[in-house]
């Protein structure tokens, strides 16, 4: 008789099924460790490194690059400042970023609307137009955007053809060309979550809140907003985070004349050669988008608490 | 049996196969830059030998350099620019192929036999050279064309209808080189007159941006600092384009087929290296790109419009002017890139 409990039978069962729930579970996590946290690793690794002399990293622990995000050495008089550069970079790269969450929700949400309020059998038909763009490459459209807003472009020459303007408006190579670009390239990813909180929206809550005399306008923020919040949290973030990252819309539509963080990270992987930097602003940037994701988060949680 | 004698037999096994073909055969990895390799040069290779060129793309010098840096690549061959062969050749990464000894090497053209970058051509063999200079718009500005003064001071027909070239290097040392100074200098004196110029002159520019064949001829802009081949095409659609040679001093770069160090084909990497050497096959190479390639009597074979171009043949009054920048040395290239990080914040 022993009582050794790897001996009783259920304790056995249950230690076999852990076993088997993490044999189960191994596939999923070694791709996450290998697609996600292994080359996040390797950044931030990299981010702690000597920059070789032609590009590269030297095998010697250095705080430098970390430094030089925060800081400048003016090359000149050698006085230190903090990296203002940098800092520009950043704000403008998560300014347009949120005006460009802001302009495909307020395209996004009545597009989105529309398509739930349709008959079953032709959402499908509306969703599959949304998603259309998504079938070309994404330097395509943005070169088609250049077509549409370019001084010899369609607008600028029709509107010279009807009269309305005798010199074509300068679009091309300003914010307003950036913020165009980004809101068409972004805006599917604000119209499908919509959509989604949309379509399980009980559209009977909105007729009795017509039925107590509710204004349209109180039936939108009181009742459908937020019951559709969760997609409206969803499609922001969708829309912010790739957008914090852009690099291509803004250098082919705003002409190149400002970095945006995307293309500061690029310059010092190429000609400025310095990888542990470029690591360095890489983590910065990651940083940025989980605290902004938090403080959203956060926000969203406690309103709708408080509307509780 | 132990593994070298394995390896041996496999070779033994594989020479047999392939003096089985009525050419030499085999195969050859070439890594280029993009757009820059004329297929029909490769199929005349192909037909002549046998062998079978893969190209592989990449997109800067750093690419390149980091990639092939890492090992593991394949690839046979690397044509970097020549401020990149001294890195490749001193790191340790591509052989002495002895260029110098290959019998088409009598057709490379005086000036390009010695180059600083690779005395007595051990190592290299010239692809493609060219120039960074002014391309404006005649029908706009009809005054002096052939100094940087175009867009780091421009005149005022041109304010708010100038491009620049986005890639900092280029850019930065022919600022360095019209503040009288010269590229990779770390004078401070120097580099801080260059920012100034450049600082001062971002309001008058439009864009940075690529792309000028199209944009240019169609009236997107007046002026821009770019490379001598993509001028010449933006003549071709608009005829009042023009491309001018600062005389404070341009940039000349050239790029350089080398043979790598891990290279699995060496004797085909051989063989394509004389090959290129012969105008004929030179000309293939110019006919697609549209930049000069140093190899004598390719004229012969190229278009029309190509042999007589003023934005490919430098004219005399100008050569003197043109500079090979090296490749910065890191400090040098700090101070380029805190500038160029001033410049487009």
């Amino acid at each position: 008789m022993t009582s050794s409990s790897n001996n009783d039978p259920s304790v056995f069962a249950e230690q076999l099924a852990v076993r088997r729930h993490w044999l189960l579970c191994a596939p999923a996590l070694t791709v996450l460790f290998l697609a996600a946290s292994g080359p996040l690793l390797i950044v931030l690794v990299y981010s702690f490194l000597e920059s070789g002399e032609y590009g590269g990293v030297v095998w010697k622990p250095s705080v430098d690059a970390w430094f030089r995000v925060v800081f400048q050495r003016d090359i000149f008089d050698d006085t230190l400042s903090l990296a203002d550069a940098h800092l520009k970079i950043l704000w403008r790269s998560m300014r347009l970023s949120f005006f460009t969450t802001i302009t495909t929700l307020i395209l996004g949400f009545p597009t989105a609307y529309f398509i739930a309020t349709r008959p079953q059998n032709s959402r499908n038909i509306w969703l599959f137009m949304v998603t259309v763009p998504f079938w070309t490459n994404l330097l395509i459209r943005t070169f088609a955007i250049m077509e549409v807003i370019r001084n010899e472009g369609m607008i600028n020459t029709l509107l010279i053809f009807i009269g309305v303007i005798d010199a074509p408006v300068q679009m091309m190579n300003t914010d307003f060309a950036i913020m165009v670009g980004m809101t068409y390239v972004y805006l599917p990813l604000m119209v499908l979550p919509l959509y989604a909180a949309m379509e399980r929206l009980d559209f009977s809550l909105v007729e009795a809140a017509y039925d107590l005399y509710a204004t349209r306008l109180k039936v939108l923020w009181r009742v459908i907003i937020p019951l559709v919040r969760p997609g409206v949290v969803a499609g922001s973030i969708l829309v912010f985070i790739p957008a914090l990252g852009a690099f291509v819309t803004p250098r082919v539509l705003g002409g190149g004349k400002k970095m945006m963080l995307g293309n500061l990270i690029e310059l010092q992987f190429g000609a400025g050669r310095n990888w542990p930097l470029g690591a360095a602003l890489s983590i910065t940037l990651l940083a940025v988008v989980m605290v902004a994701l938090l403080v959203y988060v956060r926000t969203v949680q406690k309103n709708a608490e408080l509307q509780r | 049996m132990n593994m070298r004698k394995l390896a041996a037999g496999l070779a033994g096994i594989m020479m047999l196969l392939a003096s089985g073909a009525a050419h030499a055969g085999g195969e050859l990895q070439l890594y280029n830059w993009g757009n820059y390799t004329n297929p029909d040069l490769l199929a005349k290779f192909e037909k002549e030998t046998g062998i079978k060129v893969t190209v592989t793309d990449y997109d800067s010098n750093s690419t390149a350099l980091a990639k092939i840096k890492a090992g593991g690549h394949g690839f046979d061959m690397v044509v970097p620019s020549a401020s990149h062969v001294k890195i490749f050749i001193e790191e340790g990464l591509v052989i002495e192929s002895r260029p110098d000894q290959m019998s088409n090497f009598k057709n490379v053209a005086p000036e390009w036999r010695n180059p600083f970058f690779d005395p007595g051509r051990r190592y290299s063999v010239p692809w493609q050279w060219g120039t960074v200079g002014m391309v404006v718009d005649t029908d706009v500005y009809k005054g002096d064309i052939n100094t940087s003064a175009i867009v780091f001071d421009p005149p005022a027909e041109l304010v708010g209808k100038i491009n620049i070239a986005p890639e900092m290097l280029d850019i930065m040392n022919t600022a360095m080189m019209y503040v009288g100074s010269e590229p990779c200098s770390t004078d401070k004196a120097a580099l801080k007159k260059a920012r100034d110029v450049l600082v001062a002159a971002k309001p008058k520019w439009l864009s940075m941006d690529y792309g000028l064949v199209e944009k240019m001829p169609r009236g997107d802009y007046a002026a821009a600092i770019y490379w001598n081949g993509a001028a010449m095409r933006a003549r071709l659609a608009k005829s009042s384009i023009r491309y001018g040679y600062p005389r404070e001093g341009y940039t000349v770069w050239m790029d350089n087929a080398m043979v790598l160090k891990d290279a699995k084909n060496v004797e085909n990497a051989k063989l394509f290296q004389n090959f290129v050497m012969d105008p004929e096959n030179a000309a293939l190479i110019s006919s697609f790109a549209k930049y000069a390639n140093g190899i004598s009597g390719s004229e012969k074979f190229m278009p029309e419009e190509m042999a007589t171009a003023p934005e490919v043949i430098v004219p005399d009054e100008f050569k003197s002017m043109g500079v090979f920048p090296p490749a910065c040395s890191k400090e040098a290239n700090d101070y380029y890139t805190a500038i160029w990080t001033e410049l487009t914040k």
